[in-house]
This record gives C-alpha cells, sequence and structure tokens, in this order.
C-alpha cells in the first residue's frame, strides 16, 4: 500500500495541506502541519515566476528566495521531512523550470532519494508530459494532475493517463488563493471527476477556513489549503509553526469530522 | 507539387513544436482554451473573408505596404573605412511608418479579429516599453471592445508617454507590482487574469512566443513584413537581399520579415539580441549568447536563468528587448544554424540611434537601433553589389528621454 493509499484510507476525508519551501521555519512548519493533523504535506518549490499563484505563494516564492533557497535546499527539507515523518505522504509542487533544468531524470532521481511521493507542476499537462512524466514514473514517483472547471469530458482520459496519487480538482478558474467556489458545483465536478477515476479527488484554490473546508469535504476525498497557511508565515515569520499548528488542527478537525456530522 | 522536405517553412509540428522548443507549458485551465484558440485559428487561416477582412484593415487602416527605402548615405558612410568593393547596399523595410509607429500593429490586427471570431469581449494584453500595449489599446478602440493592459511599475514610470496615449485610447491600464516590475511581471500577471476570465477575456500576445499556437499565429501576421519585403526587393532591385538583418526580443519583427525567406538558400539571416552592458556582464537580454533552454511564460525556449532554474532579469537599454527569454522559433533557427544570432549593447545600439538620425532623417526605435548597430560590422562582409535589408521596425519618438539620459542631455 502506498502512502497516498493510506492517507486517503482512513476511513475519513484527508486534510491535504501546502506551504512554501525556505519560507519561514520550513522544517518546524512542516512537522506543525503533521502535529496538527494534516494526511498529505505539499511542499512548495519557489519560483521566480510563479503565473498561477496569488498574491499570498507570490510572496512566499519571493521571500524563499530572497533567503537564498536552492533546489537543493528544497530536497534536503524533503529528505529530513521523511526521515523525522516516515508515514506522511510529501509532495513536491511547482513549476517546470526548476524541475527540469538538469534534466526530468535527475530531479525524478533526486526526489526519490529524498522520500517524496507525487510531484504535481503547474504549468506541464497532459500534452506536454514526456517533458517530466516518464522520468517521474520511471522513478516511482506519482505524477499528481489538476482537473480544473474548463476540463471537460473530452479533456478528462487524457489528464488521468498516466497521473497517480491523487487528482487535484482546482475549484475554481483562477490562481491560488483567491476566491471559493459554490459548493454545488464542486458536488457536481467531484461526482463527474469520481465516475471517471479511482484516484481520490482532493479539491483546493480558495480554501481557507475550517467551514469551507468542512463544506468540501462532505464531497471531497480530500480538502487542499494553501495560502491561508503560507500567509500565517507571512505575518508570524520564523515563530509561524504554533499558528500552523492551530489552523491545521482546526482545519484537521473539520474535513476529518466533516461525513460524521452530515449523518447525524 | 511536393512540399520540400527539407524546408524552414513548415514548423511548428502537429503539437506545437518547433524542434525541442515551443509547446504547450500552462495550467489545465487554459489548456483548453489554447485547443480552442488553435481550432479556431484553423479555421480563420483558410476563410477567405478572414484573410480579405485582415488585408483590408492592414491598407487602409495601418498604411501598409510599408515602403521599401535604399538608405544610400549609410551605406556610402559604412563603405569608408572598409577595403574597396566592399559594403553592401543598405535598404530598410519601413515598419515605423505604421499606424501607432512600429510593426506590433499588425499582429493585433490579426488577433483581434480572431477573438470577435471567437466571441470574446474582452481584451488583454502585456506590455513592455508600451508599443504593444498602445497597439492593442488602438484596435480596441477600432472595434470598440474593453482593453485591460498589465505593465510593469517600473515600466509605467519611464514609459509615461505611452501610459497616456493607452488612457486616451480608452485602455484601463494596470501597474504591476511584482518582481522586477517589467515586462515579465506584466505577462505572469496577464495570465492571472486570464486563467481567472478565460470565458469572456482574448489574450493579445504581443510577440511570437508564448503557448502554442501563439508563436505560430503571431508570425503569421507578421510575416506580411518579409512578404512584401520579397515582392518589393524583387521588383525594385530584380533579385533577393543576400542578408535579412532584425532585432529579437521575444522576436516578432524578426521572425515577420525572415520567415518568407527561410527557404532561400541565398538569403542569409542575422538576428540582434540586446546585450545591454555586455554579454560577459549580468546586465543584458541575449537569452540565446547568454542563456539556456527552459521552460517559461507557455513555451520551451531560451532563457536567461540560474543553474536551479531561476529566471534572472534581463536588461536592455530598449524596453522592447528587455525579456529574458525568445520567441522558441528563434531557439530553433539559431539550433538549426539557419538564422545566425549576434549580440549588440546598449552603446552600440545608441551609436547606431544617432547615426540613423543624422544620415537618414529617420529617428529609429531603440530596439531597431539595434538592428542597425550590426551594419558596420555585417556591411564589410558584403560586395557593394550586394544587399543588406534591415527592417526598422519601430520608430524612436517613444525613446528620446531614454536616449537624451544616456547622451547626458537635459530635456
Amino acid at each position: 500500500m502506498t502512502r497516498f493509499e493510506k492517507a486517503f484510507g482512513k476511513g475519513h476525508p484527508a486534510l491535504v495541506c501546502f506551504i512554501t519551501a525556505g519560507d519561514g521555519d520550513t522544517a518546524a512548519n512542516l512537522d506543525a502541519l503533521v502535529e496538527g493533523g494534516a494526511d498529505v504535506i505539499e511542499l512548495g518549490m519557489p519560483f521566480t515566476d510563479p503565473m498561477a499563484d496569488g498574491p499570498a505563494i507570490q510572496a512566499a516564492d519571493l521571500r524563499a528566495l530572497a533567503k537564498g533557497t536552492k533546489t537543493a535546499d528544497v530536497l534536503r527539507l524533503a529528505r529530513e521531512f521523511r526521515e523525522r515523518h516516515p508515514d506522511i505522504p510529501l509532495v513536491l509542487m511547482g513549476y517546470a523550470n526548476p524541475m527540469i533544468r538538469r534534466g526530468p531524470e535527475w530531479f525524478a532521481a533526486e526526489s526519490a532519494r529524498a522520500g517524496v511521493d507525487g510531484v504535481i507542476c503547474v504549468d506541464i499537462p497532459p500534452e506536454e508530459d514526456a517533458a517530466l512524466g516518464p522520468a517521474l514514473r520511471d522513478a516511482g514517483i506519482a505524477p499528481i494532475r489538476l482537473a480544473t472547471p474548463t476540463t471537460d469530458a473530452k479533456r478528462l482520459p487524457a489528464v488521468l493517463e498516466g497521473s497517480g496519487g491523487f487528482l487535484y480538482y482546482v475549484s475554481v478558474a483562477g490562481i491560488t488563493g483567491m476566491q471559493q467556489a459554490a459548493i454545488d458545483s464542486v458536488d457536481q465536478a467531484v461526482s463527474r471527476l469520481k465516475a471517471a477515476t479511482d484516484l481520490p479527488v482532493a479539491v483546493g484554490f480558495g480554501v481557507r477556513t475550517p467551514e469551507q473546508a468542512r463544506d468540501i469535504a462532505r464531497v471531497a476525498d480530500g480538502v487542499v489549503v494553501g495560502s491561508a497557511l503560507v500567509k500565517l508565515v507571512e505575518e508570524h515569520g520564523d515563530d509561524a509553526p504554533a499558528a500552523i499548528r492551530n489552523l491545521t488542527a482546526s482545519l484537521a478537525e473539520a474535513v476529518h469530522n466533516a461525513r460524521k456530522e452530515t449523518a447525524a | 507539387m511536393t512540399e520540400k522536405r527539407n524546408s524552414f517553412r513548415n514548423q511548428p509540428d502537429e503539437s506545437g513544436h518547433f524542434g525541442d522548443f515551443g509547446g504547450r507549458y500552462v495550467s489545465e485551465t487554459l489548456m483548453p482554451l489554447i485547443l480552442d484558440l488553435e481550432q479556431e485559428y484553423r479555421k480563420a487561416k483558410a476563410d477567405p473573408a478572414f484573410q480579405q477582412e485582415f488585408e483590408d484593415l492592414l491598407e487602409h487602416f495601418v498604411g501598409r505596404p510599408s515602403p521599401l527605402y535604399y538608405a544610400e548615405r549609410l551605406t556610402e558612410t559604412l563603405r569608408e573605412s572598409l577595403p574597396a568593393g566592399k559594403g553592401a547596399q543598405i535598404w530598410f523595410k519601413r515598419e515605423e511608418l505604421n499606424h501607432t509607429g512600429a510593426h506590433k500593429i499588425n499582429n493585433c490586427i490579426g488577433q483581434i479579429l480572431l477573438a470577435i471570431r471567437m466571441g470574446k469581449t474582452r481584451i488583454i494584453a502585456e506590455t513592455g516599453a508600451g508599443q504593444h500595449g498602445v497597439a492593442t489599446a488602438t484596435v480596441c478602440a477600432r472595434f470598440g471592445l474593453p482593453c485591460v493592459i498589465y505593465m510593469g511599475a517600473t515600466d509605467v514610470k519611464r514609459q509615461q508617454p505611452n501610459v497616456f496615449r493607452m488612457k486616451l485610447l480608452g485602455a484601463e491600464v494596470v501597474p504591476v507590482e511584482s518582481g522586477a516590475k517589467t515586462l515579465k511581471d506584466a505577462m505572469n500577471e496577464a495570465l492571472r487574469d486570464w486563467v481567472a476570465n478565460v470565458h469572456d477575456t482574448f489574450y493579445i500576445i504581443g510577440t511570437a512566443a508564448g503557448p502554442h499556437p501563439y508563436p505560430e499565429l503571431v508570425r503569421d501576421f507578421q510575416s506580411v513584413i518579409g512578404r512584401e519585403a520579397r515582392e518589393q526587393m524583387l521588383s525594385r532591385t530584380g533579385k533577393l537581399p543576400d542578408c535579412a538583418v532584425a532585432a529579437v526580443g521575444g522576436g516578432s519583427n524578426a521572425i515577420g520579415l525572415f520567415h518568407p525567406f527561410l527557404d532561400d538558400p541565398g538569403v542569409q539571416m542575422v538576428g540582434i539580441e540586446a546585450a545591454g552592458h555586455g554579454i560577459d556582464t549580468d546586465k543584458h537580454a541575449a537569452s540565446l549568447t547568454g542563456g539556456a533552454p527552459g521552460v517559461l511564460h507557455g513555451n520551451k525556449t531560451y532563457l536567461l536563468q540560474d543553474e536551479d532554474g531561476q529566471i534572472t532579469e534581463a536588461h536592455s537599454i530598449s524596453a522592447g528587448l528587455d525579456y529574458p527569454g525568445i520567441g522558441p522559433e528563434h531557439s530553433w533557427l539559431h539550433e538549426s544554424g539557419r538564422v545566425r544570432y549576434l549580440p549588440i549593447t546598449d552603446q552600440e545600439a545608441l551609436e547606431a540611434f544617432q547615426l540613423c538620425c543624422s544620415l537618414e532623417g529617420i529617428i529609429p526605435a531603440l530596439e531597431s537601433a539595434h538592428a542597425l548597430a550590426a551594419l558596420p560590422r555585417l556591411s564589410g562582409e558584403y560586395d557593394r553589389d550586394q544587399i543588406i535589408l534591415v527592417n526598422v521596425s519601430g520608430r524612436g519618438d517613444k525613446d528620446i528621454f531614454t536616449v537624451a539620459e544616456a547622451l547626458g542631455a537635459k530635456l
């Protein structure tokens, strides 16, 4: 059983949490996510030009890069996380250029060595899978794809082909951390996706509060929270872990128990 | 008639690749939209009514064809320092005489017709120096569509006249505060707008770069430059030029000039990259000479970047060349060897700018001055009966403040 299968097979929806590598005390932030109850961790690889991200993650990337964060640091953070937390799935999320700079095989091998389970590359759609996908799959790493409100039934099989881990449903057409989708449309979309794949479906973009997370967890296998956590690092700097632990705990509470409340 | 197997003119392939370059490196949200755009473009390209409307606007709104002009005094002056018999005739393709003052308008006309065809009701664009922003605002005014222009906050400050022009034309100019606040950041922000407004918004990209099909369609719209020049050359001189020269930022004026000549083996081609303070410094914009292949803004191409794939800031005195990437077809033409790419520094461009003003009575854009600056070097490679064709892609009115500052003149 893979770490993803375990994380999504706990009998309750999973909380997927994102923070940016190199921003604040990243190792402590990661530990705080785990302590708070995150089931899957996404570690953002900072990039100079994060064109799919909103202001919160853009600023986090620039803070991380201004501190001199290198690809080697991201991989080291991943490796050390894996040593401390053998069971939590770890996903690297970012943009194509830093991932393929030294060749996709190099990146896949180094990620596998660091104990990374999956990779989300925002700007490699299925059409350009050859740029990274084969190298990841050969190294035993799941390429996690995004589905969006614009992904129609005709495209969906191409998105699912060769993807693994879970399917990340981007609930709004837009950038990270902005508006939130209406729950009805999320419900419909998730049903449509689940009819087409056995992969768990996690829903993200614009989820900030435990209430929003709970609503989504009622209809999806997982809920992704990113910008709201990254903003805590912006506010608290190196002292962010306590705030991250608190928010994660309240999100985890809401997500993990979402369906119990529905049943009651 | 069968197609030439070794043609340089049949790129990109079906998936939008120019050899290893190009492609569609965009987020999933945009992917269905650019597939749709490609389909619509194929239909438009095959539709005589679309072509006719495009050509009609180029003639009556833009003022095409632009003249082909023999730069006699520049030719003679360059010959003075060369051995007897050397020194090509210098001819200009006068794109600076187009409406709005540069080649940019050719592409904007084509793209807004596509936008209208696709039923889009809102236009966005990025701009560096403001030339593409002005051209986009112009066609939006002409067709009555709302227009939002993203422009780096640094560029907004240094290009005030163009900002005002865009506003007069009815556009909303949004200063972009992220990154170095220049063209690259404006493009990021335009992409962020687009991904949030895909249902009604058309993104008019200003150069032959971005995700497929943009590099192809921008090239096709700009190829009117090379097609006209080819006919004009043949009718005026009875032969093709021996060399074609153009400045390359993203590379739309260059690919527009080059593409119709790519399969003429007798026509050598030189693209001029902006070398800023010099390619051995960290202040230049020469992606081919000083960069490496990578992925940015939807395509794979040569980029200025560090060993981790982080994009580094470009520098050029010419805001239109101040971009850390280059159109993917140029990357391919560079690797295939069909086009030679040379770097020209800020200083060399400034000297050529002044030379063109004083010898020809033409104030060229600083972008075009980079192409002109290669002439002292290139001219001597050819005999007197040979011809170098230079694309004077834009006029320099917008640059007089920058030039004055560089020359220490007070206005």
